[in-house]
């Protein structure tokens, strides 16, 4: 019983004793940041590790706590973002005076991410969610002097706690509808009344202000400009990756029963969040904005996989967020390091790029080839498989909209492209070093790239997986 | 006298737009927090109703209140620590005067 309880909750545990061993470091030691960021790395690196070994299937706690294969394969790919987000930082943490702080945070924000993908009742799922968004809240406001930090924090807290007030408001009526918390109970007892499908309405808005889908985006961009660039892509990527992931499992095994509701919400949502944020994309100048309206392009993609029936669907979001891990972080590891080094972070400033840092820009270059889904890249596998997942159910009016809305998106990606090759600049970015940590992760990530689409066996790894989700 | 479950959630659902209402027309900072806190509060009310009145036998709503207390509170600290850092460099907590970033 006691190595069971080991054994199923290993990552979280983890988590729990590289916070406290951060904490006891910052209280008892005065290290130097250098030292602390190995160290975190380290720690982070071994959590990465750790999570690979040993997976089963199993419940805690009542049936409060569940994990599966597929679950912890959830996890190791936020372990992995974490690791990378951690490297690419490095530079940015380097200078700052709160390097334990920033990591015990980080890792809080981790820790609730893990509860409420594993959660198996509403109580649990609610207390992760918000282990996981508060904390956050704290991290956008990192850069404690600058007025577009606090801006962006005190934005990010007020959405979100809305946000889990009408997440909230829906679990009560949920409560009433059913009388239970438990996922499997309640989805035997739904069906179809119009209060349910009322609570699953808020339900749905709490989770669309949480990954941005676009009536409730508002607060995206501004939180993205105004946050420093470590929590930025740890927002677009790690936060949005672990609502994603419970996003799905709560549409296709809680809300089964209502499936007929949530389709046609979804396929509406999809087209709107596609549309939107392509056509907001295309008039961005901050770099950051238009990585944050390109993501909320990306989200409407994953909720055209959604629409599918629930093996494809979990299968290609699942997928897609992994590659979406490596193509989004390689893009923001190169503004974070040209922002940490030089303060620029305007489309402009990327013209004739090339002609000083030719590395860093392939590296950019590759990376908006993947979020466009340029063919060898692992973006265009990701971007097929949740395609041919939302036409399994042959809706080509939504499949249609999707696919010429990848034409629009190839115009602003390449925009960039075209900025760091062939445009003629003044004043270009000076030369770059690139530090060892992020450089590393750069190699991740693009290896990652080219890797994960090229090799048919993670799809197919991911697919076996996700069976009887 | 017996109050039916139908006149609290009345309660609970109107206190939930009063705050919602609150939370897009206040401008001050800390009304704003305060608006959310009904809608919090409005959720609670209606988990322990729908305990009381329809599922006696258990006791999760009530529970689930409690999580909610805690969490707003920590939620408001966090909130309120934001507001104070804002208040220290835009020497207002009224949300007009702080838009630097738009479009």
């Amino acid at each position: 019983m006691a190595l069971d309880f080991l054994l199923l909750m290993k990552q979280e545990l983890l988590i729990t004793v590289i916070i406290f061993t951060l904490l006891l470091l910052k209280i008892g030691s005065d290290l130097s940041n250098a030292a602390v960021l190995n160290v975190a790395n380290g720690l982070l690196l071994l959590n990465l590790l750790a999570g690979t070994v040993g997976n089963q299937t199993g419940a805690l706690f009542n049936g409060m706590f569940f994990t599966s294969p597929l679950i912890v394969l959830e996890k190791n790919i936020l372990s992995l973002g974490t690791l990378i987000v951690s490297l690419q930082s490095s530079s940015w943490l380097k200078k700052h005076e709160h390097v334990p702080e920033f990591y015990i945070l980080l890792l809080c924000t981790l820790l609730g991410m893990y509860f409420m993908i594993s959660a198996g009742n509403l109580l649990m799922f609610y207390v992760g969610l918000e282990l996981s968004s508060i904390p956050l809240a704290a991290m956008a406001n990192f850069d404690l002097a600058k007025r577009r930090s606090s801006e962006a924090a005190m934005k990010f807290i007020l959405s979100s706690a809305f946000a889990s007030g009408l997440l909230l408001f829906g679990i009560s009526l949920v409560y009433g509808a059913t009388g239970t918390l438990t996922f499997s109970e309640i989805s035997s007892r739904l069906d179809g009344a119009p209060l349910q499908v009322f609570a699953f309405v808020l339900l749905l808005a709490g989770f669309a202000f949480k990954i941005s889908i676009v009536p409730f985006h508002l607060w995206t961009a501004d939180v993205y400009e105004g946050a420093p660039v470590a929590v930025t892509s740890w927002l677009s990527v790690i936060s949005k990756g672990s609502v994603l992931f419970v996003f799905v499992s709560v549409l296709y095994t809680v809300f089964k029963p209502l499936a007929g509701a949530w389709y046609n919400m979804l396929f509406v949502l999809s087209m709107v969040t596609i549309l939107i944020g392509n056509l907001f994309a295309i008039r961005q100048n901050n770099i950051k904005r238009f990585l944050a309206f390109s993501s909320i392009a990306q989200i409407g993609f994953i909720l055209v996989g959604i629409t599918g029936s629930s093996q494809p669907g979990t299968a290609s979001v699942v997928y897609f967020v992994l590659i979406y891990v490596f193509s989004n972080l390689a893009a923001f590891g190169v503004v974070a390091l040209v922002s940490s080094v030089t303060g620029r972070e305007q489309v402009s400033d990327y013209k004739g790029f090339y002609k000083t840092n030719p590395v860093l820009s392939w590296v950019l270059t590759i990376a908006l080839f993947s979020l466009a889904g340029v063919p060898p890249t692992a973006g265009f596998f990701g971007k097929f498989f949740l395609l041919m997942s939302g036409a399994g159910k042959g809706n080509y009016v939504l499949i249609t909209v999707a696919a010429l809305n990848m034409i629009i998106s190839f115009y602003y990606y390449l925009r960039i492209v075209k900025a760091v090759f062939m445009d003629a600049n003044e004043q270009p970015i000076e030369r770059l070093a690139i530090p060892v940590y992020p450089k590393l992760a750069m190699f991740i990530c693009v290896a990652g790239i080219i890797v994960t689409g090229l090799a048919g066996y993670v799809y197919d790894y991911i697919y076996s997986l996700s069976f009887g989700f | 006298m017996n109050i039916p479950l139908t006149h609290i959630l009345f309660v609970s659902t109107a206190l939930f737009f009063i705050g919602m209402y609150g939370l897009f027309t206040r401008r001050n900072l800390i009304t704003m927090l305060m608006a959310i806190e009904l809608i919090l509060n409005s959720v609670n009310i209606n988990f322990v109703a729908f305990n009381k009145y329809l599922y006696p036998d258990n006791l999760n709503g009530v529970f689930f209140t409690l999580f909610i207390i805690a969490i707003a509170a920590a939620e408001a600290a966090v909130a309120i620590a934001i507001i104070i850092n804002l208040y220290r460099s835009h020497r207002s907590i009224d949300v007009e005067d702080v838009r630097e970033m738009r479009g």
